[in-house]
């Protein structure tokens, strides 16, 4: 089904969000949407799929003008998005939660529920099974079954937005070769990402917006060389390319920051067992690995989250064993987890008061010195906002700097989950600055995230995990990508293990 | 939404001067107004005349006039309590049972030592109160902390365990001489109730206490740091509890001073309104007390304005069945339609 938009407008008060897009999107291809963070993306593909409704200009799908009131009426005239975080209800099985949310007649009864879902599962090679529950399955399954569920209703253009964030290279791949699949069968796939390699990986055309406009001469067929992309993306001049150098500090002689003799730990079917670990002081560590491979369990004994079933956890020489998160924060580290407005913020309150929370002392709030430190941290790590923001009306990159801001000077150690996830290169570059700063004064930096040039990029250590199973700590001057690829991948994993016995159950 | 290389503030831009709360809530109350009158005429009475009596009646002699300050006083302290809870997001159903707790605790020292200087006992009755309503509401917090017991649940249990105690006192140990009633205790000696002003029922110690509760309370809530800690739990106890908020602490204390607050107005309903224990001692204020937060929300400025209007409407409604004709729990249609249209325009406007 060929989608296209004419002058398509939106406002969100003094904001134009998108601003006279046109675009078309032929059927039976995959078209890449590419653009930095709040660059009109995201709003352009809920225009699309009829989560907001346009100012100006319209919608077309086959030629043919159509208002989209709500997502339903989307759904029903072919248009289906995935969202980010896959929108099901954890307590059902797959089978339920694509009952549910299809309309009756789409799926009239439970065995042609389950009749479909096996189908288009066999046949886009999905590994869901109807009876699985929900909560079993991973971030990519869960995201299988939302496009089964909008093929299922009869989507034949499908919106995916950053689909490849939080799972693992398999199933990208797997995601792939469904969507190609798809493309072939006459569909229309939007693709939404900042991830350049993705994109000119899979897609046909590519259309690049910047301030809410199309930038340049509108729609491009693919390949399109990179450093052109990127100048699209973020204007002439001011960012060089992401392949840059950073400069990286030698193997450390500073005391360690952690120390973990024999600790075992577990959460749900993933445990760590008989870990050995002695993590540097002013050195970053990178955790690499799939999702869900054990560096989530890793990260929050760091933290004092999670309670060590067995052994010893001590942060600069003072055993902590089985302390909570309060008495590691007393101690110096700080978490900074990837969902900010979940753990990290408290979204309505404004900046000025997340520093009024973190003043010292003082039982009366001293108004004045926390907008001072808010109107500070606005200005030391370039947030965009006032003091009198809600955090939460901050965009993505602008909360996690806010979050690096709140960071008080005395910390010992960092634990980042996933630090720049949903930023684009800019903001993430920013983000990083930060961070090796901190590292250079001497604090510990320890973070996870799924992409492995980040982990290149940035790490002086790697810790490489493989189902529950944990290498030595590798500087980073002795691998290369393809050597740590192997090793996410399990391969010669034997001859970097760290921990002996550490086993997925 | 903005891109990084422009220099736009990147807050989402302020909701249009139409959405302001004040319009909102002129909304809720005309919306409220329209269906009592609704509700009036289809009952036959004069909309206009028993609005008249509503809104005016609790001013129309002085002895209306200190009946609703004494109803005004209790409501506000539970309130102002209220607004603690409602800011660390819990819904402290069990209010109702503090003040009843409160009540019963104040009743201890005036039958242990009436002897004492009146002041003095009126000092310990409210210290009581206070001490009683907060061990109460400690004890859901206890429930909801330490138990996992949802906050709502804990307070209506709790509620009837607080009405069985008051009911087994005023038929069981703390019955009159001679006779067990349902009705009350024995009342208390004249010298040991609140001084009122002449011939009327308005005892000035009790709305003072109530105005010194409430601005104690607005000050916590917006001046200090612990206010401000409340709120960042009410609002995500995980990061609050990231930036070093001791978060459940917070809870537990934010129940135990809205207990505390209630316990005091259980204690001037002893002292300064009923001068005996009854069975029906909190008199629905909690209840009540309850539908103003839902109004007013985690903001004290706002309880001595709409606590005043809701006793207002209870006191001016008495005059209802014989003026008119009619039943006077046509204020309860009034405070409650209030509540429902604000929380629906509340809602409206927090639609994009």
């Amino acid at each position: 089904m060929e989608v296209s938009v004419h002058n398509l407008t939106k406002v969100f008060g003094t904001l134009r969000a998108n601003d006279g897009v046109s675009l078309r999107f032929a059927e039976g291809q995959i078209h890449g949407v590419l653009g930095e963070n709040g660059a009109g993306k995201s709003t352009l593909m809920k225009l699309l799929s009829g989560f907001l409704r346009p100012d100006g200009g319209e919608v077309l799908l086959e030629g043919k003008p159509v208002a989209l009131g709500d997502p339903g009426a989307a759904l029903r005239a072919g248009v289906g998005m995935v969202h980010q975080e896959p929108l099901d209800v954890p307590g059902f099985s797959a089978l339920e939660n694509l009952l549910c949310a299809a309309p009756r007649w789409a799926l009239p009864s439970r065995t042609e529920a389950r009749n479909t879902l096996t189908v288009l599962a066999g046949r886009l090679g999905f590994s869901v099974a109807p009876d699985d529950p929900i909560s079993a399955l991973t971030v990519g399954q869960r995201q299988q079954l939302e496009i089964i569920r909008l093929l299922a209703c009869g989507a034949r253009a499908l919106i995916l937005d950053e689909p490849t964030t939080g799972i693992t290279a398999a199933q990208a791949r797997s995601l792939f070769v469904a969507l190609r699949r798809l493309a072939a069968e006459g569909n229309t796939v939007l693709f939404v990402s900042h991830k350049l390699d993705e994109v000119a990986d899979l897609c046909d055309t590519v259309s690049v917006l910047r301030a809410g406009r199309v930038v340049g001469e509108g729609q491009m067929a693919m390949p399109q060389p990179q450093e052109r992309l990127l100048r699209m993306m973020f204007g002439g001049g001011g960012h060089s390319s992401p392949q840059v150098e950073t400069p990286r500090r030698g193997v450390s002689t500073a005391p360690p920051a952690w120390q973990l003799n024999r600790v075992a730990a577990r959460d749900g079917n993933m445990a760590l067992t008989d870990l050995n670990l002695a993590i540097p002081a002013g050195a970053v560590v990178g955790l690499a690995g799939l999702e869900g491979s054990g560096q989530q369990i890793l990260l929050r004994l760091l933290c004092g989250q999670f309670r060590p079933s067995a052994g010893r956890i001590s942060l600069a020489g003072a055993d902590l064993t089985g302390a909570g998160a309060a008495a590691f924060r007393r101690g110096g580290v700080e978490y900074l987890p990837a969902d900010r407005l979940v753990e990290g913020v408290v979204g309505p309150l404004t900046l000025a008061e997340h520093f009024a929370l973190l003043q010292p002392e003082g039982a009366i709030i001293d108004r004045r010195a926390a907008e001072g430190a808010a109107r500070q941290a606005i200005t030391d790590y370039s947030i965009k906002a006032m003091p009198a923001s809600p955090i939460m009306a901050l965009s993505g990159g602008n909360q996690q700097r806010a979050m690096l801001a709140m960071i008080p000077d005395n910390t010992r150690a960092l634990v980042c989950e996933q630090p720049t996830r949903g930023l684009d290169v800019a903001s993430a570059r920013a983000i990083w600055g930060r961070l090796l700063a901190r590292r250079d004064a001497g604090c510990a930096v320890v973070f996870a995230t799924a992409d492995l040039d980040e982990i290149l990029e940035y790490s002086d250590y790697v810790l490489v995990f493989f189902a529950g199973q944990i290498s030595r700590l590798l500087p980073r001057a002795e691998l290369s990508a393809p050597r740590l690829a192997e090793l996410i991948g399990g391969v010669d994993f034997a001859t970097v293990a760290g921990s002996r016995g550490a086993t997925a159950t | 939404m903005t891109t990084s290389n422009q220099a736009a503030p990147a807050q989402k831009p302020p909701k249009a001067a139409i959405r302001s709360p004040l319009l909102f809530g002129a909304l809720a109350l005309v919306g409220a107004l329209i269906f009592t009158s609704i509700v009036l005429l289809s009952s036959g009475v004069p909309p206009l005349e028993a609005y008249r009596l509503i809104f005016l009646g609790a001013f129309s002699t002085p002895v209306r006039i200190s009946d609703m300050i004494m109803l005004a006083a209790p409501l506000m302290l539970c309130s102002a309590g209220l607004t603690l809870t409602f800011a660390a997001g819990l819904y402290n159903l069990g209010v109702e049972g503090q003040m009843i707790l409160g009540a019963v605790a104040a009743m201890i020292p005036l039958r242990l030592f009436p002897d004492l200087p009146p002041p003095l006992l009126w000092a310990l009755a409210f210290a009581c109160g206070a001490a009683g309503g907060a061990a109460w509401a400690t004890l859901a917090a206890w429930l909801r902390v330490g138990l996992r017991v949802n906050e709502i649940f804990a307070g209506l249990g709790l509620n009837f365990l607080a009405s069985g105690i008051a009911l087994y006192l005023v038929l069981g140990p703390w019955r009159r001489v001679g006779q067990a009633s349902s009705s009350g205790t024995e009342p208390l000696p004249n010298a040991l109730w609140l001084p009122t002003l002449d011939k009327l029922r308005l005892a000035p110690i009790a709305p003072i206490v109530a105005l010194i509760a409430l601005a104690i309370i607005w000050a916590a809530v917006t001046r200090t740091r612990w206010g401000l800690e409340l709120r960042a739990v009410g609002l995500n106890p995980q990061a609050a509890g990231r930036m070093g908020v001791p978060a459940a602490r917070r809870l537990a204390e934010s129940l135990a001073a809205c207990g505390a607050l209630a316990g005091l107005a259980g204690a001037i309903q002893i002292i300064g309104v009923f001068h005996q224990l009854i069975p029906s001692i909190s008199s629905g204020i909690g209840l009540l007390a309850l539908l103003v937060v839902l109004l007013v929300r985690a903001n004290p400025a706002w309880v001595l304005p709409v606590a005043a209007a809701f006793a207002v409407f209870t006191v001016g409604s008495v005059q209802l069945p014989l003026a008119l004709g009619t039943d006077s729990s046509i204020a309860g249609v009034l405070q409650g339609a209030l509540v429902l249209f604000a929380l629906l325009a509340r809602g409206l406007s927090a639609r994009k």
